[in-house]
Order: structure tokens, then C-alpha cells, then sequence
């Protein structure tokens, strides 16, 4: 068993680049996330591990710093909060556009505008369908707890350079700001030049030795039918990732007649809702899209047959409502329901939404 | 005699460096991006340091120098190029990495990045070829743009009362303790090339030796943006560009020239 801490959910992310072996964390301070930068500067991972901590002038800059040590085929990490994410969306397009590995969380605010610190859950759209410009995808993982915050800083690492592909870790205030019991893993290290060598030198920008081409890091190709040619060698990955990297949780959906889907902070909430319903004889299950994209289609097709209805519960006005529709295809009635703007809805009141829905209605 | 019989190895006195691909350059004919490409790669040639150096150009009429200069690069986001720098050299201390930069580029949608990349006195290289216009998108008006200058967003002549003024940021960012060397060059004539060189040699020995950020402006002339023929552009930037931008070091080891 790894080293049990109590930690925020920030700090757990933080902690975890550093045992994960990051190169570089790039950030700027903006609630709630700022614990991740405080945490990195006062560890010192430079004398621990040589990682590079870095406070940007803007989040333009932090997001391009990523960009640049990624291309120099760097393991590199950035947060944020959601402000913050729109500044970050011009390189986030960048770096899918010229297939740069890098990981990146948004501890998510209420919006829009500079709305509340509190948490939100409604930059699914602007992570899950697009965001930056062009089409692309990003690889989106959604953590309920702490101890998902530090284990999804490593795979989400693994999956970047899988795909050589950004990495979106999409969380909110409530678990950046609260603390659990983390399990931690073991220190890795870092990757030396050697093993850059051997593992990225067929695109990595470390200087053109005389054993291979110069490698070129862009997303600018002045000939559309080129341009092409590289959008469906993106959309080949984005479908890969479909086939081979949905990952979700169900809880109690084995006898469930009315399933909730939930992820992150609104898992949590909705597993208690879940108890309270089946203390008053209701059959409700949940399933927690872990993955956002690629979505857990197939997984929820599969329930459709004996549930008589879906409530999508987010901390949004209904994002991810869209897809829990469009993989079910209509064939059982999809309900949202969602506190937001920086409100929490609480297990009651989600259970008050499901049965005034479903049962009275 | 045939131009076969004069190219023979006991008559080259000159060759193109091997750190230029053979891709015919894409700018304009008179043009002095390819020049200041050159002198880059000689300095960097010369140093032997190909395999050690990453070169960054963003957004502009250099955006495709890649193609050109044989060496690993990055293309940048507009007016990125000192963060794109900065991520690689934080992670890559040992090897040189420079910027490319254009006038809107650098001295406009990334004064962040540029005014941060200098303070900070990141050990990279920035390159700054102030052209006075945007030449890439078609003649535009450039923060570096002179008074009473005409481009296509500019059509009257620059309006300093509505446009604002022509912005120095050459001498502002020689103001910052972090930039060790500055100089303005140019490379319109010979020895404005030897020199510019020279001072591009001089940036990079800065950067080895990590004394802090080396930045040379190399003030360059757009005939197409400014409509007039090479020899034509070159003499108006003689008359109108250098009294305002006026070529020499500006910064050396650190200390700041001092003009009588």
C-alpha cells in the first residue's frame, strides 16, 4: 500500500505530478485551483525530482509554455479554473492541432463571466464538444473524489502519450477544495534524455541530430486537401478512444428501473439520493460516466431496456443531458435536473427533481 | 567558359549553409527575412550547435521559417513565441532556443509574453524583425507603424492623436534587469549583414553563458507592404526607419549604452 495522506483535491493533483514523474507545471493563480501552484512552490519538487515550476503572466502564457516543453517532449501539467480555460483555449486547440501529449485540469467555477469561485459543473460543452477552435476532441476524465484527483494525473499521462493527444482532468471547487484520504503512489522518475530519445524522437523538438529529419512541431498546413488528410488522422484517434478507453461506474443499476446519470461532485451527491429512493422502495440506479469523452455510450444503451426513465444530474442548466440523449436514442424518456451558478443540489433535492419527474408526474 | 567550369571547388569563396534547406523561400524578392534567416543559421552552424538548438516561430510571414531553417522547430501561436521559448529551455537548460518574431507578433498581441520572457531574463534568444507593417495579413498597421505612415488600416497616414504612437520596445525591454544584451541591427547592405551577424553571434554566446535574455531587432524593409521596389524600400527605410529606430547596441553585459 502506497503512503496515505489527508489532502485537498488540489494538492492531491499536485502531489501526484510529482510522484508521477512530471517534467513542468506551468500555471496562474485563480480560485479555486490556486492550492495546486502554492502547493508545487512550497514542495520544491525541483530539489525532489528536478520537476519545473513555473507561475506564468497570464494564463495565455502558461497554456504556451505547456505547448512548448510538450513539444520538447516534456510531461507537462497545467490547471485552471474556468476563466482561466477560455484564456487556455486558443493553445488547447494548438496543442490537439499539432497532437502535443500534455495533461490539464479545470477545477470549475459557476459562470459565466467571472461568475462565483464556487463549484459548477457547466464547462462540459466547452469541454467535451469543442472549446478552442476546429475539430477536435480532448481526451476528458471526470474525478468524484480526492483520491481520483491524484490517480488520474498518471493516466492521464498514459493516455496522452498513447495518443499523443491533450488531456482534460474537468473537476470543480468542490473536489479542488475538499480533503480526503489519498492514497498516494510510489515516486517514478522522470524521464532522462535517454528515454526521450528513445521514446519521442520521431517528433519531439530536442535538436536535429544527424541520425534523423528535423522534427517540425505544427498545426498550420497552407493546403486544405493536407489540412484534411490530417483532420481524419485525428478523427481516427478520437475514434480509438471510443473503442478502447470509455471508462464508467455503475451503482445499483442491477434490478433499476429509473437510472441517474451523474459524474464528479454530482456522483457523490446522486449516490446518496440513490440510498434515499431505495429506502422508499424506489429502484434507481447510477451511472458515473467516468471518461466524458469518449462518452459511455454503449454502457447506457445497454440499461435502456429495463429502465422507464434517465435523470442526468449536473451542477449545470443541462450539458451533458445532450449525450445521455443521444445514446439512448430517444428510446426512454431523459430528464436534467441541476443546481448551478455556484449552487450544490442536495441528495433530497435531486430526489424531490427525480420523483416529481417520474413518480407524481 | 561555362558556369560549370567556374563552379569547381578551388573557386568557392562563399557557400550556403548547410542549416538552410534547399526550399526556394516563399517571401517577397527584396525581402530581408531570408538574409536574417541566413545569418541565423551560419551563427548557429558555426557554433556546431544544430543538434542542441530549437527555434520558435510564430504567427506572421516567418510563421513557415520551419521550411526553411534545417533545424528542429516549433510554429507558434500568435504573439506566443517567449512562453513556447520559455516551456522549452525551463525543461531543456542546455540547449539553445531562439524566437523569430514579427513587430505585430512581438511588440503587439504578445507584449505580455515578451515584456515577461525579458523580465524574467529567461536564457533564450529573441529575434525581432521590425518591418513597421503586417505583412503576412496584407499591409496592415503595426504597433511599430510611423507616424504619418500609410498601410491598409492606416490609409491617411498614421494618426498618432487616433492610432497611438510608433512603440519602441526594443529600448523598453532594454529597461528590464533581465535582457543582458540588446541591439538593433539592419540587413540591407553588407556590412549591416556582418554586423547583424555579429550581434546575433554576440546573443547567442549571452545565452550560453546564462547571463540573462539577448534580444536583437533587426529593423528590415516590406516592399510589398510598403509598395515600393527592394532598392526603393531600402533607401526609405534608410530616411524614415533608422532616424526613429536607430541601429547599434543598445544593452551590453548587462549595462545599458549610454548616448552622448
Amino acid at each position: 500500500m502506497g503512503e496515505l495522506k489527508l489532502m485537498k483535491g488540489n494538492e492531491a493533483i499536485a502531489e501526484a505530478a510529482i510522484r508521477a514523474g512530471v517534467d513542468a507545471y506551468f500555471g496562474y493563480p485563480i480560485t479555486p485551483q490556486s492550492e495546486v501552484l502554492e502547493y508545487l512552490m512550497q514542495e520544491q519538487p525541483e530539489e525532489r525530482t528536478g520537476m519545473v515550476v513555473l507561475q506564468a503572466e497570464s494564463e495565455l502564457a502558461a497554456i504556451n509554455m505547456v505547448y512548448g516543453a510538450a513539444s520538447a517532449g516534456k510531461k507537462v501539467l497545467t490547471t485552471s479554473s474556468s476563466p482561466g480555460i477560455s484564456l487556455y483555449q486558443e493553445g488547447i486547440s494548438y496543442i490537439a492541432g499539432a497532437e502535443l501529449p500534455c495533461v490539464i485540469a479545470n477545477v470549475v467555477r459557476g459562470g459565466p463571466g467571472l461568475g462565483t469561485i464556487q463549484p459548477s459543473q457547466a464547462d462540459y460543452f466547452q469541454t467535451v464538444k469543442g472549446g478552442g477552435h476546429g475539430d477536435y476532441k480532448l481526451f476528458t476524465l471526470a474525478p468524484s473524489s480526492v483520491q481520483e484527483m491524484a490517480d488520474f494525473v498518471g493516466l492521464g499521462f498514459e493516455v496522452a502519450y498513447k495518443y499523443r493527444t491533450p488531456v482534460m482532468i474537468l473537476t470543480d471547487g468542490m473536489i479542488g477544495q475538499m480533503m480526503e484520504k489519498v492514497e498516494l503512489q510510489e515516486q517514478k522518475p522522470r524521464w532522462t534524455a535517454e528515454d526521450i530519445k528513445g521514446l519521442h524522437d520521431k517528433w519531439a523538438t530536442t535538436g536535429k541530430t544527424t541520425d534523423r529529419e528535423r522534427n517540425i512541431i505544427t498545426s498550420l498546413n497552407l493546403e486544405s486537401a493536407v489540412q484534411e488528410k490530417h483532420n481524419h488522422h485525428l478523427q481516427a484517434k478520437y475514434r480509438q478512444m471510443e473503442n478502447e478507453e470509455v471508462r464508467y461506474e455503475t451503482f445499483n443499476v442491477e434490478d433499476a428501473e429509473y437510472l441517474i446519470v451523474a459524474y464528479g461532485s454530482s456522483a457523490r451527491i446522486a449516490q446518496k439520493t440513490i440510498s434515499l429512493a431505495r429506502a422508499k422502495g424506489i429502484k434507481v440506479g447510477l451511472l458515473r460516466p467516468i471518461t466524458l469523452f469518449p462518452f459511455p455510450v454503449k454502457p447506457l444503451a445497454g440499461l435502456v431496456p429495463q429502465l422507464k426513465g434517465i435523470l442526468s444530474v449536473e451542477l449545470s442548466a443541462g450539458q451533458m443531458v445532450e449525450d445521455v440523449k443521444l445514446a439512448v436514442e430517444c428510446k426512454v424518456r431523459v430528464e436534467h435536473y441541476g443546481r448551478f451558478g455556484g449552487m450544490i443540489h442536495s441528495p433530497e433535492e435531486v430526489l424531490t427533481a427525480f420523483e416529481q419527474k417520474f413518480i407524481g408526474g | 567558359m561555362e558556369i560549370k567550369d567556374i563552379v569547381k571547388e578551388e573557386n568557392l569563396v562563399y557557400k550556403k549553409t548547410s542549416l538552410m534547406t534547399n526550399k526556394p523561400l516563399s517571401y517577397c524578392p527584396g525581402c530581408g527575412h531570408g538574409t536574417a534567416h541566413r545569418i541565423i543559421m551560419e551563427v548557429i552552424e558555426e557554433m556546431d550547435a544544430q543538434a542542441e538548438t530549437i527555434g520558435i516561430a510564430p504567427v506572421g510571414c516567418s510563421v513557415l521559417a520551419y521550411e526553411f531553417m534545417n533545424i528542429d522547430m516549433i510554429q507558434a501561436a500568435h504573439g506566443r513565441a517567449p512562453a513556447v521559448a520559455t516551456g522549452v529551455k525551463r525543461t531543456w537548460p542546455e540547449k539553445f532556443v531562439f524566437t523569430y518574431q514579427g513587430d505585430g507578433d512581438l511588440a503587439a498581441i504578445g507584449t505580455a509574453e515578451t515584456i515577461h520572457a525579458c523580465n524574467r531574463g529567461e536564457f533564450i534568444t529573441i529575434i525581432f524583425i521590425n518591418n513597421g507593417i503586417y505583412g503576412m495579413t496584407g499591409g496592415q498597421m503595426a504597433p511599430t507603424t510611423l507616424q504619418g505612415m500609410k498601410t491598409s488600416t492606416s490609409p491617411y497616414g498614421r494618426n498618432l492623436s487616433m492610432m497611438g504612437n510608433p512603440l519602441k520596445i526594443t529600448e523598453l525591454i532594454a529597461q528590464l534587469p533581465g535582457t543582458y544584451f540588446v541591439s538593433r541591427q539592419a540587413v540591407h547592405t553588407p556590412a549591416a549583414v556582418r554586423k547583424a551577424k555579429k550581434a546575433i553571434q554576440k546573443a547567442f554566446d549571452v545565452q550560453k553563458e546564462k547571463k540573462g535574455l539577448s534580444f536583437v531587432e533587426i529593423v528590415s524593409n516590406c516592399n510589398s507592404g510598403w509598395k515600393l521596389p527592394p532598392v526603393k524600400a531600402n533607401q526609405w527605410m534608410v530616411d524614415n526607419m533608422f532616424p526613429f529606430y536607430p541601429l547599434g547596441d543598445i544593452k551590453v553585459d548587462g549595462e545599458l549604452i549610454q548616448k552622448a
